[in-house]
């Protein structure tokens, strides 16, 4: 007897949302052994003791129970001082600031608490992989704008307004971006902003990768611009800037009627984000400036060795001022980027993320993180140089 | 500080091309940069640091706190100098408080220790007193930390 199809259970808006092309690729990786991986999309460093002795201390004083649900007003506290602090923007912590589960959650939260049903919502590609698939988890209709190699994967303001229609009602913008080590220049997020407030857009803000910029680049919040802060929800949190991955802590800043709506859901879904991360985050936010900046240090160096490694091997690629990765083009060796990435990770054992998971606009490239250790990215890009040679050559 | 200076005393077992890459400067400018820093007396020398107690385990290494007297016109350079160019003594310090010099000294045994203190150092005209204290395990050499803790797993593949 055949099992019962319980799939007939699953809601058709989630049946229909498509695997991951990174879980795919993961599946590949996971069953092969001594693999060097340029895959992860995290430091590779452990979390500063500093911020871990932080939580440890709290689990010591028996810190183990719920919060507001805001997040710890201490700890808000915290937030909103590092944004005036580092970014120049300022949110009244008592009811502006909503501390989450990572910033994944505060994205959902803010798609879910601003989206009507069939709302038109624009996000930009190549980019992380869950803003389509979290737009149409609430209700949305995903509006992508491709962003092109030739302008650096910057988000030009023309190509955002073509795709604006009376139902477009807010922006996902996500720079430095995940994969193409993006960032906007001050003049292209003016003209973003200016082409926002134009047509009355709301932006959802994903400013994660705001401590990992290069060059002397300093990252500009969207928030801060003029007539910006009140149409945008900024998106951020711990994970990248002080490697706290595994702590799952993030926060939402927005004007305070849309950070009550966001609470209401985060309150019934959520209940709070966990406490111990909530301590360790307040050390994170308050004192650890040195830490980033020397990770910071670190990322740079590296990340010049990869760039200048890679275009030397045949994979051009600009060198990012900003996030960990690099996305060289490797439509050079003829393969796209599945077949590109299938074949080093099988011969070579070495592995870098299909471009082409992170959007059709991705296809052509290959994403490569450069925090993971000196010998490793060395040994790795030695693989990588013998493996494109053999492909030119047999071409 | 020069983040070349800041590469090389984590790793001066770099290669010039490796730090051309990371800094993003021309070979030949890490060359003379490097050049300067040896013939300025910035860099001192290239070593490895080794864990003492896997290295050789009778290996002691002493913490001596020194008082000494100081002289008209060379303060205690000179007893300091004349104390520091004895090979078992790895790094000597003149030091505020109570004391004047810290020296560190690594000797095969304890003997060795001893001998030194007793017949050497102590001997020394200006020596007042020393104390002497061992080392009893090492946690941390030269910033590195010697239980490395693991560096937690890591998923290979996360978007």
């Amino acid at each position: 007897m055949n099992p019962p199809d319980v799939s007939r259970y699953i809601a058709q808006h989630v049946s229909t949302i498509p695997k991951s092309g990174i879980r795919d690729f993961f599946e590949v990786v996971q069953s092969m052994t001594d693999v060097i991986s340029l895959g992860i999309g995290e430091p590779d460093y452990v979390t500063p003791w500093k911020i871990r002795e932080a939580a440890i201390f709290a689990l010591e004083k028996g810190k183990t129970g719920y919060t507001s649900n805001l997040g710890l007003p201490r700890l808000r506290h915290s937030i909103t001082s590092y944004l005036a602090r580092r970014f120049g923007v300022q949110y009244a912590a008592d009811k502006e600031v909503l501390v989450t589960v990572g910033v994944s959650e505060a994205l959902d939260l803010a798609l879910r608490a601003v989206v009507n049903p069939g709302d038109e919502i624009i996000y930009h590609e190549p980019s992380y992989v869950s803003y389509n698939p979290s737009i149409i988890l609430a209700g949305g209709k995903p509006v992508l704008v491709e962003t092109r190699a030739e302008h650096g994967f910057s988000l030009m303001a023309a190509d955002l307004e073509a795709k604006i229609t009376p139902r477009t009602k807010a922006l996902v913008l996500s720079f430095p971006t995940n994969p193409t080590g993006g960032v906007l220049s001050p003049d292209e997020l003016r003209a973003i902003a200016e082409v926002c407030i134009q047509n009355d857009l709301l932006v959802l803000s994903d400013e994660i990768y705001c401590e990992l910029t290069y060059d002397g680049v300093q990252h500009l919040s969207l928030a801060g611009l003029p007539g910006m802060r009140d149409r945008t929800i900024l998106l951020s949190g711990c994970s990248k800037s002080f490697a706290m991955t595994g702590f799952r802590l993030g926060y939402a800043c927005a004007p305070g009627p849309i950070i009550e709506a966001m609470m209401k859901i985060h309150q019934y879904a959520i209940m709070c984000a966990s406490i111990v991360s909530q301590e360790a985050a307040i050390e994170a936010f308050d004192n650890c400036a040195r830490e980033v900046e020397s990770m910071r240090n670190d990322y740079e160096q590296r990340r010049n060795f990869v760039v200048s490694r890679l275009n030397e091997i045949g994979l051009p690629c600009r060198s990012p001022s900003g996030t960990f990765y690099v996305f060289p083009d490797i439509r050079s060796t003829g393969l796209n980027s599945m077949d590109f990435c299938l074949g080093l990770l099988r011969e070579y054992r070495v592995a870098v993320v299909p471009g082409s998971a992170f959007g059709d606009s991705g296809e052509g490239f290959a994403r490569c993180c450069f925090a993971t250790s000196l010998t490793k990215v060395r040994k790795a890009m030695d693989r990588i140089e013998i493996y494109v040679k053999k492909l030119k050559e047999t071409k | 500080m020069d983040p070349l200076l800041d590469l090389l005393q984590q790793n001066s077992n770099l290669s010039i091309s490796d730090l051309s890459r990371l800094l993003g400067l021309p070979i030949a400018e890490i060359e003379q940069k490097i050049a300067e820093y040896e013939k300025n007396g910035v860099i001192l020398a290239y070593q490895a640091v080794v864990d003492p107690e896997k290295l050789d385990a009778d290996a002691v290494t002493a913490f001596i706190e020194v008082r000494i007297t100081p002289e008209r016109g060379g303060g205690f350079d000179r007893l300091a100098q004349r104390i520091a160019r004895f090979e078992e003594v790895k790094t000597c310090w003149l030091m505020s408080g109570g004391y004047d010099l810290a020296i560190m000294l690594e000797g095969r045994n304890l003997r060795e220790i001893a001998h030194f203190v007793s017949e050497k150092l102590s001997t020394v005209e200006g020596v007042i007193s020393t104390a002497t204290r061992f080392r009893l395990k090492t946690y941390k050499q030269n910033g590195v930390l010697l239980s490395q803790p693991l560096n937690g797993e890591r998923l290979p593949v996360t978007p």
